[in-house]
């Protein structure tokens, strides 16, 4: 069995039907990378397995946990709550919380994951809390950002607050992390930092998907390719296959155009 | 009358205007949130109960609530009066409830919808994503508008007079109709300026505050 199975996806809005049954796997410690037009469903299917759309039809599992399966009856919040962290997300717009400074932003999930509901005594709270502070800090500084641990995210420049959502994403320890067009909210001279963030955690074995317009990225980092078009996998197989020797009209006319004007 | 006597007497009147202001605000901040939930509610009977009573509040003269109240249940029932003040205060707390409500509601669908979804992501329940994430980013940008509100009640205090409760201007009103001295009632005056102008110094503060992030 794949470490992420995805079978027969189907998601409508209304009338339109943005996923038309996707079927993909992947393998523990995968780079994958989602390209295609924008409307062609891949943000929408990242989406689903985060769980912020549920799909209409089909199943998703990670190491044999089924996270969502259309013939099941639907999990409760507090399930769902435990199955979406197998994900973490990286969102296009940052999504930092702006009151809170870079060190609270990584550290406040894993406090309110390991405090809620349990008593401590002030000691084991205070170590609890130093042991969560220790690893935010490990992880600001596996993303370059140790010197802005007390910074705002409006003191921040995009690229560092695109670097300090990957360590935040990063701080629940996902089994897959997934990026929504990382870099499409930066300017260009920035896109560079946060694109070498990513490609030093595959590294370090992380399983990623990634959905990005950056193609010399998604053939240099990715281990797999699938292009997207139209609510459907149009092709899908490792970078040398889907951009050195596409099979489908489609994939080669959408590859001419990106590369035209990248 | 002296000086010193019409100050002592004007405030009386004023320690009850600072009563109907402090309590009307103490228990309107938290119940207009309440009612911000009924009418952003999914049950949609709920929603619609509440926004129909926020319309009525709204739509109809704080003075008129406040005499219904008083008289009302008398009239209509044969029950005994509330007391003045008690009516009073019923009536601040019901209005300025849903006034603060529409200004939170307004607060609240001003959130970035990612900012809920970044606390999904990370496994936060809904009640920790409101509490820990949305809250203070909402209370942030309502600041201003709140403090139009209350700066606005500290004026509205005086809609009490209308069923006879002795606040600041109908302390005055007593004053000028038994001394035939017109004098106090520009005097009441600076006692508002006074107070509205603290508050503006205390809502500037706040807003100085939290400015330390932007966005």
């Amino acid at each position: 069995m794949d470490f992420l199975e995805v079978n027969g996806i189907h998601k409508s809005f209304g009338k339109t039907e943005v996923l038309k049954g996707i079927d993909f796997s992947m393998e523990k410690g995968e780079v994958l990378a989602i390209i295609g037009s924008s409307g062609s469903g891949k943000t929408t299917m990242l989406r689903c397995l985060n769980f912020l759309e549920t799909p209409d039809k089909g199943s998703i599992s990670v190491n044999g946990d089924m996270l969502y399966s259309s013939d099941e009856p639907p999990y409760s919040d507090t399930q769902k709550r435990e199955k979406r962290l197998h994900f973490g997300l990286v969102f296009q717009q940052f999504n930092l919380f702006p009151q809170y400074n870079v060190l609270k932003n990584v550290s406040l999930a894993q406090e309110l994951r390991q405090l809620k509901g349990k008593k401590f005594s002030v000691t084991e709270k205070r170590e609890i809390i130093r042991n969560i502070d220790d690893n935010s800090r490990r992880l600001l500084d596996t993303v370059g950002l140790s010197e802005k641990v007390n910074n705002y995210p409006c003191e921040l420049s995009g690229g560092q607050q695109q670097r300090v959502a990957i360590a935040r994403a990063l701080a629940l320890n996902p089994d897959i992390l997934c990026f929504d067009e990382p870099t499409s909210a930066l300017d260009p001279e920035l896109t560079g930092e946060v694109l070498r963030v990513i490609r030093e955690l595959k590294t370090s074995d992380r399983t990623m998907i990634v959905v990005t317009h950056e193609m010399n990225f998604a053939r240099g980092v990715a281990d797999k390719v699938i292009f997207m078009a139209d609510g459907v996998i149009e092709e899908y197989g490792t970078p040398d296959e889907v951009f050195g020797a596409p099979k489908s009209e489609k994939t080669k006319s959408f590859l001419e155009k990106s590369l035209e004007n990248p | 009358m002296s000086f010193l006597e019409v100050t002592k007497q004007l405030a009386n009147g004023f320690g009850v205007t600072v009563v109907i202001f402090l309590i009307t605000l103490v228990v309107s901040l938290p119940l207009g949130l309440v009612i911000t939930f009924g009418s952003m509610s999914k049950i949609l009977p709920v929603k619609w109960i509440t926004k129909t009573f926020v319309w009525i509040i709204r739509g109809t003269p704080l003075m008129l609530q406040i005499i219904l109240i008083f008289y009302g249940p008398g009239l209509l029932f044969k029950m005994q009066a509330l007391p003045r003040l008690t009516a009073v205060l019923i009536a601040f707390i019901i209005n300025y409830s849903c006034y603060f409500s529409e200004i939170y509601r307004g607060g609240i669908e001003s959130i970035p919808k990612g900012q809920y979804e970044a606390g999904q992501v990370l496994g936060m329940t809904k009640t920790q994503i409101f509490f820990k994430i949305v809250l203070f980013q909402v209370i942030k940008r309502i600041v201003p508008p709140m403090g139009n509100e209350i700066i606005t009640l500290v004026k509205d205090t005086s809609l009490a007079r209308v069923i006879a409760v002795t606040e600041l201007v109908k302390a005055a009103e007593d004053i000028v109709s038994m001394k035939m001295i017109i004098w106090p009632l520009f005097y009441i005056g600076a006692f508002y300026l006074v107070f509205s102008a603290l508050l503006t110094v205390l809502l500037n503060y706040v807003e100085k505050k939290m400015n330390y992030y932007s966005g």
